[in-house]
């Protein structure tokens, strides 16, 4: 069986989980609650309770398997996981380090940049207007992503129900929210150099 | 008069009209005065805290800043992704003086703690306190309606203050609105949320199964309180009918909503009409409310 990588000098997985979050994932005793209830487990390679399986595991194979998976892009947030852990891990938070990870490394799989894409241009909407507004978030992604052709008839159906403004709302603390973004992406590769 | 502070989020301005254009209504009867947050942001919603943990905090700690500036000490952030963000970040700061201290550094904004986060079912409890339980001149009678919390109404010890299960926190308004409430298991399961756009499958087999238990519960309508779920249940049902699931036909109301109509307000001042779904047939079952015991 892989040693862990806690026998070298180097930060485990699980250390670098332990910083970002708070949670330890060595705790989890793989009772397999957080697969059990999770409603996107279908559209996901590893299941929440593998995940956690892996981060304790945290050889080369393992954090390769884990940056690289689906289950990262497909974990909604619903803190199913997170309210029914016997020994209160917040998988999901476990679930958003990793991700962060992924991102942070390059590692996200080809078939998943539509969820990137999206989270992406949500970011940018919002750092250079200071909120989101329906149209140009959607025209970003879609530009982002290529994928110009999913739900067009919608279009029509929510301007005609006022729900798709087309002035986007601009705030006058926009410069002061991009100066806040600038400062967080900064302070994640200050942590990252560290690690 | 009672102050509340108000935090409507991006999607109440698009998406999510009808939640804002009905929680400002019900104000107005209950004589609560809400007053909106001076140059709010956005709360970074699912995006922020998928990429940048820092970011998911730092964006909810500016508006939460700008709030206690503004002497607010109660806000309403109907919106359930909002308010998540919004008490989530303030749980947080409350227990970890070393977060405060990191979030002054980046957003340059002091922030001493005062703030208190209500959410949609929070803030409709708290306008029948306020007397909103006396103008209630309508019932909804006999409406059968699946109270659907979703994940971000129900679930984060600290946040949510409910039964994580099984939640109750609409049932009271609901009653006193005339409905009935139908026992159904889906109240708490997840609809897809956020993945709207970037995994439409997803939400739609998700919503599918929300909708098609309602429907075995033999409910006329779903009742919720957040702007996603609204979306992916109303928006997406033809999408889910084009797909050859269901068929479904079935309205979904926000609670604001339902309080509205009960209280006499007129459907197209609650958005009403805005719906996918046509939500206006609900009004045929609008009864004058019978004369207050004395």
């Amino acid at each position: 069986m892989a040693q862990p990588a806690a026998e070298t000098h180097e930060k485990t997985l699980a250390d670098r989980i332990l910083e970002r979050t708070g949670v330890d994932v060595r705790e989890c005793y793989q009772c397999g609650k957080c697969t059990a209830g999770c409603p996107m487990v279908q559209f996901m390679d590893l299941t929440p309770s593998q995940v956690m399986r892996l981060a304790q595991i945290g050889d080369a194979e393992a954090v390769e398997t884990l940056l690289t998976s689906t289950t990262l892009w497909s974990c909604v947030g619903c803190l199913t996981c997170t309210q029914r852990c016997p020994k209160e891990l917040d998988p999901a938070a476990v679930m958003d380090a990793l991700r962060e990870i992924a991102y942070e490394e390059g590692l996200v799989p080809a078939d998943q940049r539509k969820v990137l894409r999206f989270h992406q241009a949500f970011l940018e909407t919002v750092k250079h207007a200071g909120r989101m507004s329906e149209v140009p978030l959607t025209a970003l992604y879609k530009t982002l992503s290529g994928d110009f052709f999913s739900d067009v008839t919608l279009a029509p159906a929510m301007l005609l129900r006022g729900k798709l403004p087309l002035i986007p709302k601009v705030i006058s603390g926009r410069k002061e929210v991009g100066r806040i973004f600038e400062k967080c992406l900064h302070e994640q590769e200050g942590e990252e150099d560290q690690a | 008069m009672t102050t509340l502070g108000y935090y409507p989020g991006c999607s109440l301005h698009g998406t999510g009209r009808e939640l804002d254009q009905s929680i400002r209504a019900l104000a107005e009867v209950a004589g609560v005065d809400l007053v909106e947050i001076e140059d709010w942001n956005c709360c970074g919603a699912t995006a922020a805290h998928s990429l940048n943990h820092d970011l998911a905090v730092a964006l909810p700690y500016r508006t939460l800043a700008l709030a206690e500036a503004q002497g607010l000490t109660e806000v309403v952030a109907p919106c359930a992704a909002c308010f998540s963000r919004l008490k989530g970040t303030a749980v947080r700061l409350a227990r970890d003086p070393a977060l405060v201290e990191k979030m002054q550094r980046i957003t340059e904004r002091p922030y001493q703690g005062t703030v208190r986060v209500l959410n949609a079912n929070e803030y409709v409890d708290r306008l029948l306190d306020e007397g909103l339980a006396d103008r209630l001149t309508h019932r909804l009678a006999g409406l059968k309606v699946a109270p659907y919390y979703g994940c971000l109404l129900s679930r984060g010890e600290d946040i949510v203050p409910d039964d994580h299960e099984q939640p109750t926190a609409m049932e009271r308004a609901l009653t006193a609105a005339g409905c009935e409430v139908v026992p159904w298991n889906f109240a708490t399961e997840c609809c897809g949320g956020g993945f709207s756009m970037s995994k439409t499958e997803a939400v739609v087999d998700l919503s599918d199964a929300i909708l098609s238990d309602a429907e075995d519960a033999e409910a006329d309508a779903v009742v919720t309180s957040c702007p996603m779920c609204h979306s992916n249940l109303d928006m997406r049902q033809r999408t889910m009918n084009a797909a050859g699931l269901g068929p479904h036909e079935i309205p979904i109301l926000y609670l604001s909503e339902v309080l509205g109509l009960a209280a006499g307000i007129e459907p197209e001042r609650l958005g009403l009409d805005r719906h996918f779904v046509d939500a206006m047939r609900v009004t045929e079952r609008l009864a004058e409310a019978p004369a207050a015991e004395a």
